[in-house]
């Protein structure tokens, strides 16, 4: 019976071990994974076709998914937000609560999130499937590094790609936000707009909500790719890839959000 | 069966006549994924412009040999040599360079889904000349209308059979001429006729290019007709090896059992297990 028990734990913790060694060991293959992109980025943009062409797929490909919803993401936020600033005699500042909340949090945040789905899975699943069918092999062995040719442009495409996707999120939210405050409900235009002049900065408002989407991109772009490269050559090992790279991306997003928002606006405005 | 000139272990004296030693040779090498042991002490040398062909029931090594060979793998123990160079002591620039005199076809080809059957060909030669595009043009026609296929440069892989796939896989492994050729199960999947089209290719190619050619395969029949040696791989080590001619008269027991298709012989159709009664009383109990 005792034995049982302890043969239980001792297997438990033998699990939690390798489990916890086994992440850091695969951080650390990560990080070297991102100092060899890095790398292997002068040969990148040498030929900076490669890029563009990422960044045709990642972001214009994007654009559509990014914009609708940056747009009811605004309007649905006028319509909440004049309901609670209604009762405290406040809705002419519906054009600052727009504004701040989709340039400080809700654009890069959703933008990430949203590219991560669209075009981060997209990655994972494509330089997963090269390796699958033995592309990146090939390759490999016609003398062509994969990190240089195929890798490093697909993250730079991202990286590009996703900080101007969230400045798209965060104007057609706030036009969203306009056509619902404004034209539906009513609020004086020149209050929507002078409001949000004089109640948004461009620093630090506009400027953290700028390094917050480029630190989401570095993450999630090289999620997607490392994911991709380092998926097992399966169709089962390319469809865990994918998910992983939505996951994971979707949890550092959230939980970098919150430390740089407690760095960068920890008593803001007071 | 007697020890054939070339492409076998333990006759490590170059016999071709070419100074230039080996192509491709294998002192000793042992290999293991992880505590798997895969190759046990193979030695093996492919002369220049010979088609050798190493053989062997699935999951026996066969292409783990190609890996090392081409430097995807490092062996535990012993040499891999091409052209005089030992492989695994090159560092990653060495690699490439040396890469650049090898082509390989894959066992689906490989093909780049993304690129046309033309812009695959012409991938190598933009990646490593700075050929002009229209000598890269008349190039790409040659290689292509090679293996019969110039007719299909427009087409992108995924409207290719598996046949044409593979010779435009064949068509791109000879890009940029490469010294040593490495097939990694060419016939697989492959209907009868485009079956024979690949195989005369290879010799063809092999003899008009003066490659060395490198062919993992376990279609026996194809290969007889047209490589020069071959090696039997067992269990990570080189049980047999001849020339054709040897393998059909080999009164060897695997290398009949391999060539006469037999279900069970020195590769058991079983896998090892406790007695078959034992096993079934044992759950009774």
């Amino acid at each position: 019976m005792y034995g049982e028990v302890l043969g239980g734990l001792a297997e438990g913790l033998r699990r939690l071990g390798g489990a916890v060694t086994g992440g850091i060991s695969k951080l650390g293959y990560a990080s070297r994974f991102l100092f060899a992109v890095l790398w292997h980025s002068p040969q990148a943009f040498r030929r900076i076709q490669l890029t563009l062409r990422e960044i045709y797929f990642a972001g214009v490909l994007s654009l559509v998914i990014i914009l609708m919803s940056g747009m009811f993401v605004g309007m649905v936020l006028s319509l909440q937000g004049y309901e609670t600033l209604k009762r405290y005699g406040a809705d002419e500042q519906l054009g600052i609560l727009v504004a701040l909340a989709l340039v400080r949090e809700l654009g890069p945040v959703i933008a990430g999130l949203l590219f991560a789905s669209r075009a981060g899975s997209a990655i994972t699943a494509e330089i997963g499937l090269m390796k699958t069918t033995e592309q990146l092999a090939a390759m490999e062995m016609m003398a062509v590094d994969p990190l240089a040719r195929v890798i490093a442009p697909r993250f730079w495409g991202g990286v590009i790609s996703l900080p101007l996707l969230a400045a798209l999120f965060s104007a057609f939210g706030i036009f969203g936000g306009y056509i619902v405050g404004v034209r539906l409900i009513g609020i004086d235009s020149g209050a929507f707009w002078g409001q949000m002049q004089a109640g948004v900065d461009f620093w630090p408002d506009v400027t953290n909500g700028i390094i917050k989407s480029v630190v989401f991109a570095v993450a999630v772009s090289l999620i997607a790719v490392f994911e991709g490269y380092d998926s097992k050559p399966t169709a089962e090992g390319v469809s865990t890839a994918t998910t992983r790279t939505v996951v994971i991306s979707s949890l550092a997003i959230l939980a970098l959000d919150f430390v740089m928002t407690v760095f960068m606006f920890r008593g803001a405005g007071t | 069966m007697p020890d054939a000139p070339s492409a076998v272990p333990h006759a490590l004296q170059n016999q071709t006549g070419d100074r230039r030693g080996p192509a491709v040779e294998l002192i000793d090498v042992s290999f293991a994924y992880d505590q798997r042991p895969v190759l046990r002490g193979i030695t093996m040398r492919v002369p220049r412009g010979k088609i050798v062909a190493i053989m062997g029931g699935s999951g026996c090594g066969k292409t783990t040999i190609l890996r090392l060979i081409g430097g995807q793998l490092k062996p535990r123990s012993g040499k891999v040599l091409v052209a005089g160079q030992s492989v695994p002591d090159l560092d990653a620039d060495a690699l490439y360079h040396l890469r650049r005199k090898f082509g390989m076809l894959f066992q689906f080809g490989a093909l780049f889904t993304d690129m046309s059957v033309f812009e695959n060909i012409a991938f190598p030669m933009r990646e490593h000349t700075d050929l002009s595009e229209e000598l890269i043009r008349d190039l790409v026609l040659i290689k292509l209308h090679a293996v019969g296929l110039r007719g299909a440069a427009g087409l992108m892989p995924a409207e290719l059979s598996g046949g044409m796939a593979r010779r435009v896989a064949l068509a791109r492994a000879i890009a940029l001429d490469p010294m040593v050729v490495m097939y990694d199960e060419p016939f697989a999947g492959l209907d009868p006729i485009s079956l024979g089209v690949v195989g005369q290719l290879i010799r063809k190619l092999n003899d008009a290019l003066g490659i060395t050619s490198v062919v993992v395969t376990h279609d026996v029949y194809e290969s007889l007709k047209i490589v020069d040696y071959l090696c039997f791989v067992s269990e990570g080590r080189i049980v047999a090896s001849g020339t054709a001619d040897e393998v059909r008269a080999s009164a060897d027991s695997y290398v009949r059992q391999f060539v006469d298709g037999e279900p069970d012989g020195p590769v058991p159709f079983h896998y090892p297990a406790q007695p078959y009664a034992k096993e079934l009383l044992t759950h009774v109990r």
